[in-house]
């Protein structure tokens, strides 16, 4: 405890005998100077930025009604594109976490050389245009690319199929599953495993049992991120996705060819429903850390 | 006795540590971590480099004596140069008022400014086609008014703000609200205005996480391609962004120019994640609150 | 979701609001100040009178930041143009560029004003769009009269009669479809017939989105149409066939090409006889063949005025001059060298005109009726092409 202070025999005074805060009011009393200016400008920021757009976006939808957006979504190419979206992007989100797990575990507890680079090199996807990373990547796992080539060889075809959207939906997700991973990792107390081993715990076991368990909830988030991510990525797809409807024909592509053919409905609609979906994964984040927080303690 | 020394003997005799794996698997992991960014980060970032001087040097340097790619250039450093400040102001006055002050609803404040980073970039431009353009919302209004918003360089500068909304507000946030609000209480206890505390008490404990969050926030903004797309119009020479005469020049079979481009856009990644990468080395907990070294 | 932030931030920011107000300040330390104060809560000396009056002046500094927001977010008004725009489709990039550049000098040469044409490129569909959405083109050379009909449909920014305005129905140039087969044809691609055959790729672009797509997929159904004895259901089932075989389906012409040519996919490319060309010309004609069908498509792009813009901007005369010198024998002869069908072929130099090979043209108007059924029909949501590709997958 700190010593009494001036202001704690402030408190003592019978001008403070009533409760502190006596009835819910919106700002909590402060010395600190702003409140006003930088609320009220974040707020308008924020209405004519964001919340106009978007509120206008869902006006225009909300006038087909919830049957005409359920038309719009049960349309067989609208459907299949939004499959496409989710689905490659889950495969996608998946191989991410995965791999982004073995980086993480690697960059944090190994020491190598040349580590720090490959630490820096996890973020250029955050870094790198999609365009650029788009028509590189069609380069290079096109057939006749260098790894297209290779891979054609073995019977793969990679660009121009899904193959193609689900190779740049991992190059944009990985980092999102490396960088919510790594900072638990670097957390773990070591003392734990110490004491699994000690206890007679294999490796393996000690892994499995204790290691692991906390990091789960940080994976899912990565996961959820990365596939987040990966949902509404447009520019680095459409180079290497060849966007044939059915097969290869991404959720967001499909908004840009209804605009094209003046479908400003269907458009909205089908930009309606991702924006619902992107929340519902917004809230699964909330849901896992808030588990998290009850099951571990922290996020 | 000897059985009860036995239990303990293998562990002693396990290898030197026991928190960490087997020499083998060690280096297959970091090989396997290695040959994956390599395959899918690296190469990448490569390609553009190898396509760009496929045809060499000089046909790298006749991609940028086009009147066009002076055009995208200074469109982008002026789409830069617009949004990045904005969102800095934005970033300063959000995070002030949601790290320094307790208020109702602020959560739901905090979610709503991270809500573009959810929003698919073909959305976010169709949210201002849907507001600005001539079918839209305001589109008449503009319209009568003589006043060009999309297809002109307010909509790409507004499309670019918007993808890019969260950046900085996001970092520093968090990182002001670990460090309270004690500090400039005290500076205004001794006196001082609040623009003073605030900008020698606030300021300087956040100007490394204000430069990484700028950093970042820049990158975007230079690169973004998808959300500027659906509002450019492609008018050559007028409101083709850099990303945007990439993919012009990719289509018209001018594959070493688009690349030429690319490459520039690609330098300013690596630059920015050198600049990063240098920032997290040095200042990581003045970056971002909790920070770990790593 | 704070993707593109570092780690440290992610994985903090849900807790981070949920301290609670009591222990806000106490026990945290202060850093880097020599005020080595350790006070607890600094909220009690506000008593109720100055959080009173601070309520009111947060009220007007809140008005003051609203202000400050929307001054900075005021967009900047739009400065007078004194250029033309033509808002044109994806293979006329080359083409356009040398027609501009040639409109600037005769106008300078005949008035001395110093005009610019810009463009912009794009899928057909993809640019009526732009103008419906509020482009200010000037003039639209698109690639299929549907889409300036649409223009002038949805946003009546164009005369619903502008087939009437310039001469031979706002064509000063026509095209066709031919197709463009690797070195040697190696799958025998003679005709319209072989886009059928079971291990034939076809590339071609999106008929919803691109002018070039709706010219190929209107040609293969004009020639089962002629084929099978002007029975339509066959010649749907025929189209249907074709579109089995495409691997590819890109947004405009221009992305299919790359997809053949640069990318190396598939075996045929029916496409603008201009594109065709201009292919061997950049890829070089040692790895490409192109093959004229017996029968093609007369293909119609037409060229617009966009009234209400040049009105709105004063540039009628300037817009109107440029579509005329559409129609001049320079132009003209633009066109022919771009392997583009000139109106005028006497205007044209013969070496570019033995360059456009003789074929038996059909017009799908003869076939299907007038552009608004053409367009209906094959084409809008629910039409041939969304048939075609739900029963194919």
């Amino acid at each position: 405890m700190a010593p009494p202070t001036r202001a704690e025999s402030f408190r003592a005074e019978p001008f403070h005998a009533e409760p502190l805060r006596p009835k819910r009011r919106f700002l909590r009393p402060s010395v600190i100077p702003g409140f006003g200016l930088a609320f009220g400008y974040t707020l308008t920021c924020l209405g004519l930025i964001v919340l106009l757009p978007l509120a206008a976006l869902v006006t225009r939808a909300s006038g087909l009604g919830l049957a005409g957006i359920w038309e719009v979504a049960t349309d067989p190419r609208v459907a299949s594109a939004l499959r496409v979206s989710f689905g490659v992007s889950l495969m996608a989100a998946l191989t991410a976490s995965v791999f982004g797990f073995v980086i993480a575990w690697v960059l944090t507890r190994y020491r190598f050389p040349g580590r720090k680079i490959v630490d820096a090199v996890v973020d250029l996807p955050f870094a790198l245009p999609t365009a650029v990373a788009g028509i590189a990547l069609a380069a290079l796992y096109a057939p006749n690319g260098l790894v297209g080539a290779q891979l054609a060889r073995i019977g793969i075809e990679a660009a121009y199929t899904p193959v193609g959207i689900y190779i740049a939906m991992v190059f944009i997700g990985l980092p999102f599953a490396v960088r919510t991973v790594q900072p638990l990792i670097a957390e773990i107390d070591k003392e734990i495993e110490e004491a699994s081993a000690t206890l007679g715990a294999g490796r393996v076991h000690t892994l499995v049992r204790v290691v692991l368990p906390p990091l789960i909830p940080a994976v899912l988030t990565g996961f959820a991120l990365a596939f987040a991510r990966g949902v509404g990525e447009y520019g680095s797809i459409i180079f290497i996705a060849g966007n044939l409807p059915y097969v290869s024909e991404i959720a967001p592509l499909l908004i840009v060819i209804k605009l094209s053919e003046y479908d400003y409905g269907g458009a909205c609609a089908i930009a309606t429903l991702m924006l619902g979906i992107s929340f519902l994964t917004l809230l699964a984040i909330n849901l896992i850390q808030a588990w998290s927080r009850r099951r571990f303690g922290y996020v | 006795m000897s059985e009860t020394f036995a239990p303990v003997a293998p562990a002693e005799a396990r290898p030197a540590s026991v928190v960490t794996e087997g020499r083998w698997i060690r280096w297959l992991l970091i090989g396997i971590a290695i040959l994956f960014l390599a395959l899918f980060l690296v190469l990448p970032l490569l390609t553009v480099f190898a396509q760009a001087f496929a045809k060499g040097f000089a046909a790298y340097l006749a991609a940028f004596t086009e009147a066009d790619a002076h055009a995208a250039i200074r469109l982008t450093l002026l789409t830069a140069a617009i949004a990045v400040p904005f969102n800095l102001v934005f970033g300063i006055m959000a995070s002030w008022a949601i790290a320094k002050f307790e208020f109702w609803g602020k959560n739901l404040l905090v979610t709503l400014i991270d809500l573009p980073f959810s929003v698919s970039p073909v959305v976010s431009g169709l949210i201002y086609v849907l507001v600005f353009g001539a079918q839209g919302l305001l589109g008449p209004w503009l319209l009568a008014h003589d006043i060009q918003v999309i297809f002109a360089v307010p909509g790409i500068v507004l499309a670019t703000i918007f993808v890019t909304f969260p950046f900085v507000a996001r970092q520093l946030i968090p990182l002001m609200q670990e460090q309270g609000t004690a500090e400039e209480e005290a500076a205004l206890t001794l006196g001082a205005s609040g623009w003073h505390a605030f900008r020698t008490v606030t300021l300087p404990n956040i100007r490394w996480g204000l430069l990484y969050s700028v950093l970042l926030c820049n990158a975007r903004a230079m690169g973004e391609f998808g959300a500027v797309s659906v509002v450019s119009g492609h008018i050559r020479g007028l409101t083709n962004t850099l990303p945007l005469h990439v993919e012009i020049l990719y289509n018209e079979y001018n594959f070493v120019a688009a690349f030429a481009v690319a490459s520039l856009l690609a330098g300013l990644a690596l630059v920015t994640l050198c600049v990063k990468s240098l920032l997290e080395w040095r200042y990581a907990d003045e970056i971002a609150a909790g920070a770990r070294g790593h | 979701m704070g993707l593109v932030l570092p780690y440290p931030t992610e994985s903090r920011r849900l807790t981070m609001f949920v301290k609670t107000n009591e222990t806000s300040v106490a026990g945290v330390a202060m850093r880097k100040t020599s005020l080595r104060l350790r006070e607890p809560d600094w909220e009690i000396p506000v008593s109720e009178t100055t959080s009173r009056t601070t309520g009111r002046t947060r009220r007007h500094a809140a008005l003051l930041g609203a202000g400050l927001a929307a001054a900075l977010l005021a967009p900047p008004l739009a400065c007078a143009q004194t250029e033309l725009l033509n808002v044109s489709y994806d293979p006329t990039r080359e083409l356009y560029r040398e027609i501009n550049a040639a409109f600037s000098e005769a106008w300078k040469a005949k008035t001395g004003e110093t005009l610019t044409v810009r463009a912009a490129h794009g899928g057909s569909g993809s640019q009526a769009r732009t103008v419906i959405d509020g482009i200010p083109a000037d003039v639209v050379t698109l690639g299929i009269p549907s889409d300036i009909d649409a223009i002038s449909r949805i946003s009546k920014k164009i005369v619903p009669d502008w087939r009437t305005k310039l001469p031979n129905q706002g064509l000063p140039y026509t095209s066709t479809v031919v197709f463009l087969v690797r070195k040697g044809n190696p799958k025998g691609v003679k005709d319209w017939g072989d886009l059928v055959k079971p291990d034939v790729k076809v590339i071609t672009p999106n008929p919803k989105t691109s002018a070039g797509g709706r010219w190929n997929f209107l040609a293969a159904w004009g020639y089962a149409y002629e084929r099978e004895g002007k029975d339509a259901d066959k010649a749907n089932a025929f189209v249907g066939a074709v579109y089995k075989n495409v691997p590819v389906l890109d947004t405009g012409a221009r992305g299919s090409t790359v997809t053949f040519a640069q990318r190396g996919l598939g075996d045929v490319l029916p496409t603008w006889e201009n594109e065709a060309y201009l292919v061997f010309e950049e890829f070089g004609r040692d790895k490409f063949d192109v093959v004229v069908p017996p029968t093609s498509i007369y293909a119609e792009p037409p060229v617009a005025l966009v009234d209400v813009n040049v009105d709105k901007k004063g540039t009628r005369k300037q817009a109107e001059a440029y579509l005329q010198f559409l129609y001049s024998d320079r132009a003209q002869a633009i066109f022919a060298k771009h392997h583009y069908r000139p109106l005028n072929r006497a205007a044209a130099k013969p070496e570019d005109l033995a360059q456009l090979p003789e074929l038996k043209l059909f017009k799908i108007e003869d076939l299907q009726g007038d552009w608004d059924e053409i367009q209906k029909k094959n084409f809008d949501n629910g039409g041939l092409f969304d048939q075609l590709s739900k029963a194919g997958r």
